[in-house]
């Protein structure tokens, strides 16, 4: 046996018998990301599809003094609910969220309305809450539709053409399909990809570097006639292996989860079939040398254990910063981009996702940035561990 | 056989050994002595390639050592500061760890190990995870990983470290036996009585030099004194009083 895959058995043994190890390599990884991300698509479909479908319910006070405008809004999909006894004890019982909303309407309403001056009306709401904020937004277009529509008739009444006080007419033309859509909501699903490399293989790299030090062990480790160089290989390749585990069980894990997304029922498709699956794996896999020489160089640089831990910390963000900043910028993948790892990979996963044809040229790229990066980071481990410093 | 001559290694401004010679033969123990910071565990660290030195150089049976002589590590067996096992690994994996990589792998790596269960009396401990040893019982598995392949020379660096009265008379009886069987034994410790107990050749060191080296008689004859531990701690006063002058 070669002294590298020595070291290689050595690592994954101990490493399974690490419930730490274990834990965030196969089960935090692979369950987290995808229920979480499942978790919360669903909740957020949910709401969606509610929106459309569900009565929005206010409280209408003083609705003699405007039957027509009630009328109108109930016609609408407003179904109105009882309220509370007086105006002074609405404000503690919207923030109770019993009701959300109370529209109020003054007992000036039908006068100032018949002399065709501006009516107000009051509409109660607690702006902190996000339930109670969407059905004001939804409270607040059907009165202005409302005060349009009137106002439209009130100049037909007297022979202007309505056109005239509406200089800016907005058509929204949505072009987006609808797996583009839901591809927004998946962005978020390349970034639990990666993360899961980095967190599958980040204890057993921690333990087979920092840890070793730590326990003593490193020392009578040099002291055989094995060089160092092998016994880095051996480290790194137990790191990858791990990290590929953690990769495959959190593809599957949300190639299940998702099925349980109702995407369809708003018109989006995430395709997560065999053959988007592959894409994606092959996609990522020139990731995996890279997470794992990352989390090696880290590992190695730290004294002990915990020194180790804390630093990981970073190491698992710096992958997600060149996502975020895409993400904020709303930026579109250019060559140079392509070569930029976790960055090409998020914008090659959101392509297959999209059910997109993905260039060659630009899965070369990406593969090559990121075996690059890689292998630069390796040598970097490599020089680290000649170092006499590296036994502390 | 172990050789060192004009050792010298520097940490920053730390001058650790500056001048360390000494040789130990084959079938011999030879005991490092010397207070905390002498010098010692730099002295064997690079001994077995853990660190490269500033000036001299140090052979193992002939072969020069260092971070790169692999060659000389081959001729070595450790047992280092701490014995430094993996607690998840039970105490034979330890050492088949330690076996494999040395090339060693089937029948007769197995039929070795049984060998050396058999010989430091691990019993059926060998079958267990090395979390929870006692210290002795760690000492022991770190013995039997230094030996796995069987090789002439074997380095300890305070071995009887933490050891209680039993472990430490077991530990001697080991070492002599390898003795006996023609190996070259260095081991170092602040401890006089263990040295006294254990060695045939002395090497006193102090303030990364070597104060005073021979068998324990040569030694009490050259400082003139009826123990070795009142010509210790002449032979060390007097080399402080020069280092200082």
């Amino acid at each position: 046996m070669k002294p590298w895959w020595v070291v290689v058995r050595k690592e994954v043994l101990e490493s399974l018998r690490d419930r730490r190890t274990l834990l965030s390599a196969l089960v935090l990884a692979p369950l987290f990301g995808p229920l979480m991300f499942s978790f919360s698509m669903q909740t957020m479909l949910q709401r969606g599809l509610n929106d459309q479908d569900k009565p929005l319910q206010v409280a209408v006070m003083g609705k003699e003094h405007a039957p027509n405008l009630v009328h109108w809004l109930e016609s609408q999909g407003l179904e109105e609910v009882s309220a509370p006894k007086d105006e002074a004890s609405i404000p503690a019982a919207v923030r109770d969220a019993k009701p959300r909303l109370v529209l109020v309407i003054g007992p000036d309403y039908a006068q100032r309305f018949r002399a065709a001056k501006a009516a107000g009306v009051k509409v109660y709401v607690d702006s902190s809450d996000q339930d109670s904020r969407r059905d004001f937004d939804r409270l607040d277009r059907l009165l202005q539709s409302y005060s349009n529509q009137t106002s439209a008739l009130r100049l037909a009444a007297r022979g202007v053409d309505p056109g005239i006080a509406v200089p800016v007419v907005v058509d929204e033309i949505d072009v987006s399909t609808p797996a583009a859509r839901a591809q927004s909501l998946l962005a978020i699903l390349s970034y639990f990809l990666l993360f899961s490399m980095l967190i599958g293989g980040m204890y057993v790299a921690i333990d087979a570097t920092a840890g070793e030090r730590e326990r003593g062990s490193l020392e009578p480790l040099v002291s055989l006639p094995v060089s160092r160089d092998a016994l880095v290989a051996g480290k790194f390749i137990a790191t990858m292996a791990f990290s590929c585990v953690s990769l495959i069980l959190t593809l599957a894990s949300f190639a299940i989860s998702l099925r349980f997304v109702p995407l369809e029922s708003i018109g989006m498709s995430a395709n997560l079939g065999p053959k988007v699956l592959a894409g994606v794996f092959l996609t990522l896999l020139p990731f995996l040398p890279l997470a794992a020489a990352l989390l090696t160089l880290v590992a190695s640089f730290a004294r002990s254990f915990r020194e180790a831990q804390s630093w990981m910390t970073g190491a698992l963000l710096v992958p997600t910063l060149p996502i975020m900043v895409a993400a904020m910028t709303g930026m579109k993948p250019t060559a140079l981009m392509m070569a930029v790892p976790s960055l090409s990979q998020h914008f090659l996963i959101a392509r297959l996702l999209r059910d997109e044809a993905v260039p060659l040229t630009d899965g070369l790229l990406s593969a090559g940035g990121s075996l690059l990066l890689a292998g630069v980071l390796l040598v970097l481990v490599v020089r680290l561990w000649r170092r006499e410093k590296l036994l502390g | 056989m172990i050789q060192v001559t004009g050792l010298a290694k520097r940490f920053g401004k730390v001058e650790a050994v500056r001048d360390v010679s000494f040789t130990a033969p084959d079938g011999r123990i030879t005991g490092l002595l010397g207070p905390n910071g002498a010098g010692k565990s730099t002295t064997l660290r690079l001994l077995y390639g853990a660190l490269t030195p500033d000036r001299g150089e140090a052979r193992v049976d002939g072969l020069l050592a260092g971070p790169e002589q692999t060659e000389a590590r081959r001729q070595l067996g450790v047992l280092p500061h701490g014995a430094g096992l993996y607690p998840h690994l039970t105490a034979r994996e330890n050492i088949r760890y330690f076996g494999e990589l040395h090339g060693m792998s089937g029948p007769t790596l197995e039929k070795r190990i049984t060998e050396l269960v058999a010989m430091l009396e691990l019993g059926e401990a060998a079958e267990r995870k090395t979390q929870g040893f006692s210290q002795g019982q760690k000492v022991k598995v770190g013995i039997a990983r230094a030996l796995v392949h069987s090789p002439r020379n074997l380095i300890l660096d305070e071995p009887t470290n933490g050891l209680d009265v039993m472990a430490i008379r077991s530990l001697r009886e080991v070492l002599r036996g390898l003795r006996a069987a023609g190996h070259c034994i260095l081991f170092s410790s602040h401890v006089m009585q263990e040295v006294a107990a254990l060695c045939d050749d002395v090497v006193i060191i102090a303030g990364g030099c070597v104060v005073a080296s021979g068998t324990p008689e040569q030694l009490r004859e050259q400082a003139g004194t009826a123990t070795l531990e009142d010509a210790f701690v002449l032979l060390l006063g007097r080399a402080t009083a020069e280092v200082q002058s």
